[in-house]
């Protein structure tokens, strides 16, 4: 096989490969109510320092998921619509090949993972990212002394001076995949969720295992409504958006969007 | 050359080796204010590595800015080295004679600084060493090989060490003069860097051959360090930067900014060292004469870029390309840039008057670095600006801050203080070069004939 003459060389994974799950996500943009839910409640369990004015101001926020709003309309017919975005763990990313120390490199599973320790700061995996989802430490994180203690003792704190993102909650993955060995009892669809998908209240973001043909998220994505995030780029993201629902659109505009019509996605291959 | 003088071997001895062998007052001051401009920039390195680098006007979408924008400059200025001393060696173009070595040294000390930025720029600097060198084989950390960043490095050290070989082989002849005349410490020292240097016919040959042998092996280098520089940004998914034609374009205008940095030097060399003798008007026709022709293949390229960037209809690309030129403040970039990089100097060039006259080639050519300065931040920073599909995180305005003009400056202090300790210690004009090509243009007056002297082998 191609993926053990490969071995834990990092780069593209084969889908099929030897792992036993490739994790991946399903937001339904319909159901998403822009309520910024996700992105507190990934500041607090990634241990990302507060975004202060300043920061919105020079364009250095940091946060690892984001709802992009725009507003489409004419007053006072003006709707909002929101896009939740972060890192797309593309399955062909464009910011692996291009960091000279293999700071960012693909795991089995299907992460795009982030080895900060490597990682030098070039940021020119920052600029390959078509999604914009990586930030850059440009500051010391700081957190009020009354955050002390709220820090999750489970993810390492940054330092100033490198890149990092959205890391679909690895310790939680890992946690998870401990505790099946320890109890021996294989893991439900459902049972582990990223904290983004667990602070949802209309759950339009779902967390799942692509590997496993009837969980939640293969179900959906082989909807009419899934499209993948910028999919003429060729990225191959492992999130998989569903589009919104417009009851002003024609039965075939709805079915058939412009760019991003479905395509089977070919990263599942269970 | 209509303009010839015959001058001695004696007087050219002498002319040459005034400023390395006596120290002139000034020589000190002008020392102690670049060591001022050089500490400053120190001064924002280290500034930087304590606080990071939140002191630059960089944000999450203009991850690269002027920091890039003066490595990709100062590889550019590098350019000019070899391309006047291999390439008119190998055509054996007699007006380059005291051209080359100011053009090689110019070249070293310009790749030297370029390889401080990206180092400067990377947000934990001290971690760079196994960017830059493989050599952590024991505990099996090896460089990614397919990112253009480990290219970069491989190329432009490849470069610097060939140009530094380079600039050896010719030097050894003249250091050899230089242990004659000197005395003291200094005498030992140009005695150990002359290699025994005798003047015998082997060791002339042997000198000969190295110097032709390198500027053959050199060519291909310098080829292909811009086009691996340019790779850096042609190898990105940023729509305006994706482009093919990047290699040949950047090339291309590497040669035309580092000919003229070697203009600008020739004109300052020519006023502070009184060299009137040796850098001729001539020389200031010929350069100028062949930066009309580089710098219009240049335009070409650019107007190729600008072509192929309308050529596809991509709407990003289209989007960058009305960025760059309605939207300030590029929207008054983009004329300083034309202006300053090819519509003032170039047809100021085609007159003989301009191209004879030293002042006048000095601010032209000047002109020409501002304006190329200019092109890489165009070509740099409006794609981050606007990199991604959805218009979200889209800033419009980068501001650069005072730290990185204090760093651009800084380049300038480097390069310049890195000639006036090379001029200082070491002939400047080849003197062996000069008196080469002094008795290659010795005639021999046969019945009504004049014939030539020496016949090149």
């Amino acid at each position: 096989m191609a993926n053990e003459q490969q071995g834990a060389a990092p780069g593209r994974v084969i889908a099929g490969g030897e792992s036993l799950h490739r994790w991946g996500m399903v937001i339904d943009i319909d159901l998403c109510t822009g309520c910024q839910a996700c992105v507190i409640a990934c500041q607090a369990e990634n241990n990302i320092p507060i975004n202060v004015e300043d920061y919105f101001v020079k364009h250095r926020v940091n946060q690892w998921i984001r709802i992009e709003r725009y507003w489409e309309g004419e007053f006072p017919n003006v709707k909002a619509r929101f896009i939740p975005v972060l890192c797309q763990h593309c399955g062909n990313a464009p910011c692996e090949p291009v960091c000279p120390v293999y700071a960012t490199q693909h795991s089995t599973e299907g992460l795009n993972v982030q080895t900060y320790n490597r990682c030098v700061g070039t940021r020119y995996c920052g600029n390959n990212c078509p999604y914009t989802v990586r930030v850059f430490n440009w500051d010391a994180p700081q957190w009020p002394e009354s955050l002390h203690a709220q820090l999750n003792p489970d993810v390492t704190v940054r330092t100033q001076g490198l890149i990092e993102k959205c890391s679909m909650c690895v310790h939680r993955i890992n946690r998870a995949k401990r505790e099946e060995s320890r109890n021996g009892r294989p893991m439900a669809d459902g049972d582990l969720q990223p904290a983004c998908a667990q602070s949802c209240p209309t759950s339009a973001i779902i967390f799942g295992d692509w590997k496993d043909q009837n969980s939640r998220i293969s179900r959906l994505a082989k909807g009419t409504r899934a499209y993948h995030m910028l999919e003429e780029l060729g990225t191959e993201p492992t999130i998989v958006y569903l589009k919104k629902v417009d009851p002003n659109l024609s039965q075939h505009e709805a079915t058939v969007s412009h760019k991003t019509a479905y395509r089977p996605l070919p990263v599942i291959n269970g | 050359m209509k303009e010839w003088r015959e001058l001695s071997s004696s007087k050219i001895n002498d002319d040459l080796l005034k400023f390395p062998l006596h120290t002139p007052m000034w020589f000190w001051y002008a020392l102690a204010g670049l060591g001022l401009v050089v500490g400053a920039g120190f001064l924002a390195f280290a500034i930087m590595i304590g606080g990071g680098l939140q002191f630059l006007g960089y944000n999450n979408q203009t991850m690269w800015a002027v920091l890039i924008t003066n490595f990709v400059f100062w590889i550019g200025i590098s350019h000019a080295g070899v391309m006047i001393s291999a390439i008119l060696r190998l055509t054996q173009a007699e007006w380059r004679r005291p051209v080359t070595r100011a053009s090689e040294i110019l070249t070293v000390f310009s790749l030297a600084t370029a390889m401080l930025m990206p180092i400067i720029h990377s947000g934990r600097p001290w971690r760079t060493l196994y960017w830059e060198f493989p050599f952590d084989f024991s505990r099996g950390i090896f460089m990614d090989i397919r990112s253009a960043l480990v290219w970069d490095p491989s190329a432009i050290f490849t470069y610097l060490l060939s140009s530094v070989m380079f600039v050896y082989v010719a030097l050894v002849p003249d250091l050899a003069v230089a242990r004659d005349r000197s005395s003291g410490i200094a005498r030992y020292l140009y005695a150990i860097l002359a290699m025994g240097f005798q003047g015998t016919k082997r060791q002339w040959r042997l000198q000969a051959i190295a110097g032709i042998l390198l500027s053959a092996l050199i060519l291909p280098v310098f080829v292909s360090v811009h086009s691996i520089v340019s790779w850096d940004f042609a190898m990105a998914l940023v729509p305006g930067w994706h482009s093919t034609v990047f290699p040949p374009y950047f090339v291309i205008g590497a040669v035309h900014s580092g000919v003229s940095a070697v203009a600008t030097l020739m004109a300052i060399l020519r006023w502070i060292f009184h060299l009137d003798d040796y850098l001729t008007d001539d020389h200031f026709d010929a350069l100028g004469r062949l930066l009309v022709v580089v710098s219009t293949t240049w335009l070409y390229f650019f107007g190729m870029d600008f072509y192929y960037g309308l050529f596809a209809r991509d709407e990003m690309e289209l989007g960058i390309w009305s960025l760059r030129l309605f939207t300030p403040p590029y929207n008054t970039l983009f004329p300083i840039f034309l202006l300053a990089g090819y519509l003032i100097p170039v047809p100021l060039w085609l007159i003989r008057g301009v191209r004879r006259n030293v002042k006048a080639m000095f601010f032209t050519s000047l002109l020409v670095n501002v304006g190329m300065w200019i092109e890489r931040y165009m070509l740099i920073v409006p794609p981050l600006s606007n990199k991604q599909a959805f218009p979200f995180d889209w800033v419009t305005v980068y501001q650069p801050q005072p730290i990185e003009w204090v760093l651009v400056v800084f380049t300038f202090g480097v390069v310049s203080t890195g000639i006036l300790v090379f001029a200082k210690l070491f002939p400047i004009i080849p003197l062996f070069d000069i008196k080469e090509g002094q008795n290659l243009r010795r005639v021999i007056q046969v019945g009504r004939r004049t014939v030539p002297g020496v016949v090149r082998e």
